[in-house]
């Protein structure tokens, strides 16, 4: 046995490990010694790495580690890392008008940054994520604005809502015209419908009677949504001969506006935003492409 | 004939792994399983491959100790430092080249260079890169030289490490370490000239205001440089380093590597026998064992066991054999860079024949000259703008008060020039549509203008409006070209305009 594993491979030189499996044998090619003690030294780390970080788990608890570093405090220390770095750029915004703001391109990609995220969690459940709107909810991309669509009218509602109770908020609705007091009958509900279609270019009913439904415009709309239709922006009424319907322009669902009325509620964000990314979801909302200009 | 076959074969046989040392079982029951470590002492040499080698060290450590201090004017806008990896602001400046971020690219086609360049000098001469080139090499080499200053030539030297420590002998190798230290100190040390201005970076660290991830890299290649270069040394290529075993892959039976010519050189013998054979006629060696060729090896090999993984083609044997055929009186070049062909060729009588030009390396030289064509005309061709844009993804139309409709862009602009640029925005593949750009005031003319700072981007919403009498398809391709109104050089890009 003892000379079987001197045994010295003719082919190769190599000795070999004595193992043969028929006829096979398994050469002996060392390690280098070094490589062991690197092995060792990587057994070492390791304890000393239990040492330093948070490694044991005990019945309620773990051991801490000397150096008391956890994840979570990590977190908030990256967290506060992140809010330091922006905090002169959100300094600017407070500071800044929303059309300083549009005007300085470095502080606008800043602030479109900020509304982007701001938007996302905030607003697109209702708006859509890029601001596209859906039924009864205004789209944010078009040059149709309810109430306005400069920076000022933008930011009043973004604060103070519409018809969100906010007493700064913007009120007035488009109140029910059928139903239980019934100041309009069916009849002229109907053809009232058939000539709000028409403001719009759109094709009225077989037999509507355009000029009964105009008289009717004129002594129970026009008040709001004036003599033309075109609406008017102070009491939130649209304009009616324009292409955009925000409920739909299908007869049904005007007959239903005036019926029923409309009243949807935009809530008020301020004191649940922050002042600059207010602003920033301002200038984002008006560089969606429908912000008017000053 | 029989004879020298029978030599032939004896050289063959001979074991080829010189690296493990004899094994030595502690007991019969117990075989080794970690080989200890043989400490090699490699003599000093003088000659023509010990010259190249001073020449390349020279070279290569001199490039990359003073390049980061080499200077190029690139005006107000950019660095002044001949070769950066400016981190902060993601740009890669090399002499007249200013990389960015996304033309990383040009990195893969160098990978790829190297590569191939690594094949062909694999194919035509061996471990070229190993022998004169790589770093762990280099470094290596200037750290024995330092280890012979100090500590005396290999007999002095082994002589000493065996004696009890003295004094002087202790004061001797503190100044080694403390050399070694210092060079590798400055290897880290120039490293991190590279990512910064380094005449600032210099005073910095010498006042100690640089930046702590600078001392911490300085740190860390001080560490590598002093344990790879001072101590580990060959075992890096023989255990560390994958080279040698996809080298050895790559190889083939005409590449040049540093050969023992053994039907020269057997069988062996001293002097005065070989003198004595010579003159009965009989065939006597020209290698009198005299070992010079396992003296001045740095890896401690024996190049007459034949090719070998240990063996980095350095070369020096070729001088130590040379030095001492020349005493001799026998011809040199005993050790050549030869191949095992040329050996047989000579023992059946024939002639020796060196093939550079063979399928292999016509191969990796086209293939270089192709990526390297490729790269070249690249760079040559690339332009100084661009033009990136993103549809709005939702909505993915707008329908406008007077029934347009409208798509919204994301734009972003490069420029690439080390100065202000006006540019303008031009959409065709629609009959009557317009162009809006978002948050950019006309100028004082009514020219809308995109001015894009030097060496940057800009992003830009452009809102695209169609106001065709027949609405647009559900898709529709439509070119953005930008257009630099000063010089006229255009880029373009395509997208679609999207409708119900």
């Amino acid at each position: 046995m003892a000379d079987e594993h001197r045994d010295i491979d003719a082919v190769t030189g190599t000795a070999t490990t004595g193992h043969d499996w028929d006829g096979i044998r398994e050469l002996n090619t060392p390690l280098p010694r070094w490589w062991l003690w690197l092995f060792y030294a990587t057994i070492v780390w390791a304890v000393g790495y239990w040492i330093v970080y948070p490694a044991w788990p005990l019945l309620t608890s773990h051991t801490p580690g000397v150096t008391g570093w956890a994840s979570r405090t990590a977190v908030v220390e990256d967290l506060q890392g992140l809010k330091a770095q922006r905090g002169s750029m959100l300094d600017k915004l407070t500071s800044s008008t929303e059309a300083e703001i549009a005007g300085n391109p470095q502080l606008l990609d800043f602030a479109r940054a900020q509304g982007r995220v701001a938007f996302a969690d905030n607003c697109a459940p209702c708006h859509g994520a890029g601001g596209g709107g859906t039924k009864g909810y205004p789209n944010l991309n078009d040059d149709d604005w309810l109430w306005g669509g400069k920076m000022a009218d933008i930011s009043l509602i973004l604060r103070h809502g519409v018809r969100s109770g906010d007493d700064k908020g913007r009120q007035g609705n488009m109140p029910p015209f059928g139903g239980r007091d019934a100041i309009l009958k069916p009849n002229e509900i109907s053809a009232v419908a058939d000539f709000t279609r028409s403001l719009s270019g759109l094709a009225p009913d077989q037999g509507a009677d355009l000029a009964f439904g105009k008289k009717l415009f004129a002594d129970n709309c026009a008040a709001c949504h004036g003599d033309a239709g075109r609406g008017n922006r102070e009491l939130g009424a649209p304009n009616l001969t324009d292409k955009i319907w925000l409920y739909g322009s299908d007869k049904a669902t005007i007959v239903q506006g005036i019926q029923q009325g409309r009243g949807g509620v935009m809530p008020a964000w301020q004191g649940r935003l922050s002042e600059p990314i207010l602003k920033a979801l301002t200038v984002y909302v008006h560089t969606f492409g429908g912000g008017e200009k000053e | 004939m029989t004879q020298l076959e029978e030599l032939v074969r004896q050289a063959e046989v001979k074991p080829a792994v010189a690296a493990a040392p004899p094994v030595t079982p502690d007991d019969d029951d117990d075989i080794p399983l970690y080989a200890p470590r043989r400490k090699i002492y490699p003599q000093r040499v003088q000659g023509t491959f010990r010259r190249i080698k001073w020449a390349v060290l020279f070279v290569t450590l001199g490039i990359y100790y003073l390049l980061p201090f080499v200077r190029w004017d690139r005006g107000p806008n950019a660095p002044g430092q001949a070769v950066l990896v400016d981190f902060p602001n993601r740009r890669f400046y090399f002499f007249f080249i200013e990389l960015w971020p996304q033309e990383v690219y040009y990195l893969t086609g160098l990978l790829i260079l190297a590569a191939i360049t690594l094949f062909l000098m694999n194919a035509v001469a061996g471990r070229v890169w190993c022998g004169y080139l790589c770093p762990q090499t280099v470094w290596t080499d200037l750290f024995f030289a330092i280890e012979r200053f100090f500590e005396g030539d290999r007999r002095e030297h082994m002589k000493s490490d065996a004696q009890k420590w003295t004094v002087s002998k202790a004061a001797y190798k503190a100044a080694k370490h403390f050399t070694w230290l210092m060079v590798a100190w400055w290897t880290g040390g120039a490293w991190v000239l590279y990512f910064s201005d380094a005449p600032t970076l210099v005073k910095d660290l010498a006042t100690g205001n640089a930046p702590f991830v600078a001392y911490a890299w300085i740190g860390i290649l001080t560490f590598t440089t002093y344990a790879l270069a001072g101590h580990m040394r060959e075992q890096v290529c023989l255990y560390m380093c994958p080279w040698p075993r996809i080298q050895a892959a790559l190889t083939d039976e005409y590449a040049l590597n540093v050969t023992y010519r053994y039907d020269r050189g057997e069988p062996r013998c001293s002097v005065k026998k070989a003198e004595q054979l010579r003159a009965q006629g009989a065939p006597a060696g020209d290698c009198v064992d005299c070992l010079q060729c396992v003296h001045v090896c740095p890896t401690g090999v024996d190049i007459r066991d034949g090719a070998n993984l240990g063996c980095i083609q350095c070369g020096l044997c070729i001088d130590a054999c040379d030095a001492v055929m020349s005493k001799l009186g026998r011809p040199t070049r005993l050790i050549a860079y030869d191949t095992d062909i040329n050996i047989k060729q000579r023992l059946e009588g024939k002639a020796p024949f060196v093939r550079i030009v063979r399928l292999r390396t016509l191969l990796y030289a086209g293939i270089i000259a192709v990526v390297g064509g490729i790269m070249l005309y690249a760079l040559a061709t690339r332009d100084s703008e661009g033009i990136n844009v993103i549809h709005d993804r939702n909505p993915m139309f707008v329908r406008m008060s007077d029934g347009a409709l409208r798509n919204n862009y994301t734009i972003r602009i490069v420029n690439k020039r080390l100065k202000s640029r006006d540019f303008i925005i031009a959409v065709e593949g629609l009959p009557t549509t317009l162009v809006d750009f978002i948050g950019v005031s006309p100028r004082p003319d009514g020219r809308l203008l995109v001015n894009v700072g030097p060496d940057r981007t800009r992003e830009v919403r452009v809102a695209v409006t169609d106001y065709g009498a027949t609405p647009p398809a559900a898709s529709t391709t439509i070119l953005f070209r930008l257009i630099d109104i000063d010089t006229g050089e255009v880029a373009e890009t395509r997208d679609h305009f999207f409708g119900p």
